[in-house]
């Protein structure tokens, strides 16, 4: 008679808290690297605010030009928009991250297939760190230049406010997706500065930064929203906050970010796994 | 999370090779594919507690062996387990139970203190709080890290941020530490810490230790077994002692004597290997002849001056294993045959 195995799965909870301790660990380590640079957090901070006059004054006249409102938005919402969106701007930090490309130029990515923890999910926790210190010290002072020196819309309805953290969130997250995607182009390309301009060039223009996209004809930006991640980075928490559509709209398009979510780490995922077949199969 | 077994192999890897595809010009417009062969057919068997020196000339094969021990390289044929486990398929089990510390490469969070760097890890490979806190004691009395715990590793020295990795590499307390090329560039303080650490974690007994190295002083420190590999073969796999014995390489007796002799003297198992100074320096190689017997041989028949009996040098016979193409086998030089794909043996592998 043959003898049957059978391995029992631990209970749940006994690997999910683990998880979740390793996770926050790495997010505050993430946290305690980015505070140790303090010159350039200062000098980010007070960039992001001198271009915020600047966007401010722009679209303010571009709405004053227009009768008063623009796309719908009111001066007031306009200026939060702006306002909000140079805080925003560090904290899903649409460019400037090149970690995970150096790592690959430099051979250094081979240390992370060593670490008990994915890689992925690694650098997703770090990101988050990351994020939690910039909400701290690159998101609070253009918003509060703002709230001195302009009238900004204010929330209305009482979910706004959670809404507006949870969008920010799933901001951050697929942020780190698109870029983790961008960087991991250095494993085919091995170097990733043509993709990074591509990134850098069309997010901007894409993501709301430089005019907000409903600016645009509906014809072009609802295939954006639903076609492209562009929108779910800066433009949906700012529409959110400003209160720009009704609550449904509003609460709509924090499910599409949600649909981001999953879809930018599955993708995010599954070209890590190539990744590492090819490095694992080619050598790095 | 179960040990391997006492008597069990930690390290077993049977006919290992690795071959890498490289495109090369073959005309203006066309790439030709070239395979080159980096590990050409590795038998290695290493027990538990054992230290084990892996040299080789650059381009050897040592990096790309590591990597598939340690699962970040797939091998092209042959079998590996490491604690047990197929490296590339289990590495993240794997990956909790091994420790790898890479000379020209950091495993640290570059803006983080060491402090913080070492209580991530333990969050990192979920070390019990006292484990981790026991473990760290340890490393901080024998490697001396109080002085530089709370910079961050981007300002540590070489010196300092080879202690660190070392320290990171043990927190877990891995089975098997791979070690590549843990001294280069490092002073000679920081080269006796780092050995001096080494060998006291190998005399322990229960860190299997592997340890590539361009510095033969390291080897003879730390390492009984010496596994040479040349060209992706294993060209010798035992103790220092054997490698002397196998190349011949002897203790020679040097003596200076007063007055130059008439006739060279002959001693028994200890043939005269030169004359200098005129006559008055002697030296002897001991072949079945101890030091001591050549000595008295001497004293009978001249007057000495001075004596002086010099060790084998390591460094000479492997530069001469190096020099020589595979001297297990002969017959085991790779052939190449340009078709559309060549093998080059030992090509350079990363």
């Amino acid at each position: 008679m043959g003898s049957v195995t059978a391995t029992v799965a631990p209970p749940i909870s006994r690997n999910i808290i683990p998880w979740f301790r390793t996770f926050a660990a790495i997010t505050g380590s993430g946290f305690r690297r980015y505070s140790t640079y303090r010159q350039a957090t200062l000098a980010g901070a007070f960039t992001n605010t001198v271009f915020g006059f600047l966007r401010c004054y722009v679209l303010l006249a571009v709405a004053s030009g227009a009768g008063g409102a623009a796309a719908g938005y009111s001066p007031a919402q306009l200026a939060t928009f702006v306002w909000v969106g140079q805080g925003l701007l560090a904290v899903v930090l649409l460019w400037r991250w090149t970690e995970l490309a150096d790592r690959i130029r430099t051979g250094e990515v081979a240390s992370d297939l060593l670490r008990p923890v994915h890689p992925v999910v690694s650098y997703l926790a770090t990101d988050l760190g990351r994020a939690g210190y910039a909400v701290l010290t690159r998101f609070l002072p253009p918003v509060l230049t703002g709230l001195l020196f302009f009238d900004l819309a204010l929330p209305t309805r009482w979910q706004t406010v959670p809404l507006f953290a949870l969008s920010v969130g799933l901001a951050v997250v697929i942020c780190f997706g698109c870029r983790f995607l961008v960087n991991a182009t250095a494993y085919w390309l091995h170097d990733a500065r043509g993709a990074m301009i591509l990134w850098t060039l069309g997010s901007g223009v894409l993501a709301g930064l430089y005019f907000p996209l409903r600016f645009l004809p509906d014809w072009i930006a609802v295939p954006l929203w639903l076609a492209t991640p562009f929108p779910s980075l800066l433009q949906t928490p700012l529409d959110v906050l400003v209160e720009r559509d009704g609550a449904g709209i509003q609460a709509g398009m924090v499910a599409v970010q949600l649909l981001w979510v999953g879809l930018v780490l599955l993708t995010c995922h599954l070209v890590q796994r190539r990744a590492e077949h090819r490095l694992v199969v080619q050598g790095g | 999370m179960t040990a391997t077994p006492p008597d069990a192999p930690v390290i077993e890897t049977r006919d290992l090779r690795k071959e890498f595809v490289v495109r090369v010009r073959a005309g203006r417009f066309r790439r030709a594919k070239r395979v080159v062969g980096a590990v050409d057919g590795i038998d290695l068997t290493v027990r538990r507690g054992e230290m084990v020196g892996y040299i080789g000339p650059n381009g050897a094969g040592k990096s790309t062996t590591l990597k598939m021990l340690t699962g970040v390289l797939s091998p092209s044929s042959g079998r590996v387990r490491v604690c047990g486990l197929a490296p590339v398929a289990q590495r993240t089990r794997l990956a909790l139970r091994i420790g790898v510390v890479f000379g020209q490469r950091s495993q640290l969070w570059w803006d983080l203190p060491l402090r913080d760097s070492f209580d991530l890890l333990r969050h990192v490979y979920r070390v019990p709080a006292a484990e981790h806190a026991a473990r760290l004691r340890r490393c901080r009395a024998e490697l001396d890290l109080d002085g530089f715990l709370d910079v961050p590793v981007r300002q540590l020295s070489l010196g300092q941020r080879m202690r660190g990795e070392l320290t990171a590499a043990l927190l877990h307390g891995p089975e098997v530490l791979f070690l590549d090329e843990p001294t280069i560039g490092l002073d000679v303080v920081s080269r006796q810490a780092v050995r001096g650490f080494l060998a006291e974690l190998g005399a322990a007994g229960d860190t299997t230790l592997v340890l590539t190295t361009h510095d033969l002083a390291d080897i003879e420190r730390l390492c009984r077994r010496l596994v040479v590999i040349d060209h992706g073969r294993v060209v010798h796999d035992g103790s220092i002692e054997a490698l002397h014995t196998r190349y011949g390489s002897r203790r020679q007796v040097v003596a200076d004597l007063d007055e130059p002799l008439a006739e060279p003297p002959v001693l028994p198992g200890a043939p005269l290997l030169r004359t200098e100074a005129d006559g008055r320096r002697l030296v002897f190689a001991c072949e079945s002849a101890t030091a001591s017997d050549v000595v008295a041989g001497l004293a009978r028949v001249a007057a000495l001056r001075d004596i002086a009996i010099v060790e084998p040098d390591i460094e000479e016979v492997v530069a001469r294993l190096y020099r020589t193409p595979t001297p297990v086998d002969s017959g085991a030089v790779q052939e190449c045959s340009i078709t559309s794909t060549a093998k080059v043996p030992g090509a350079s592998a990363s």
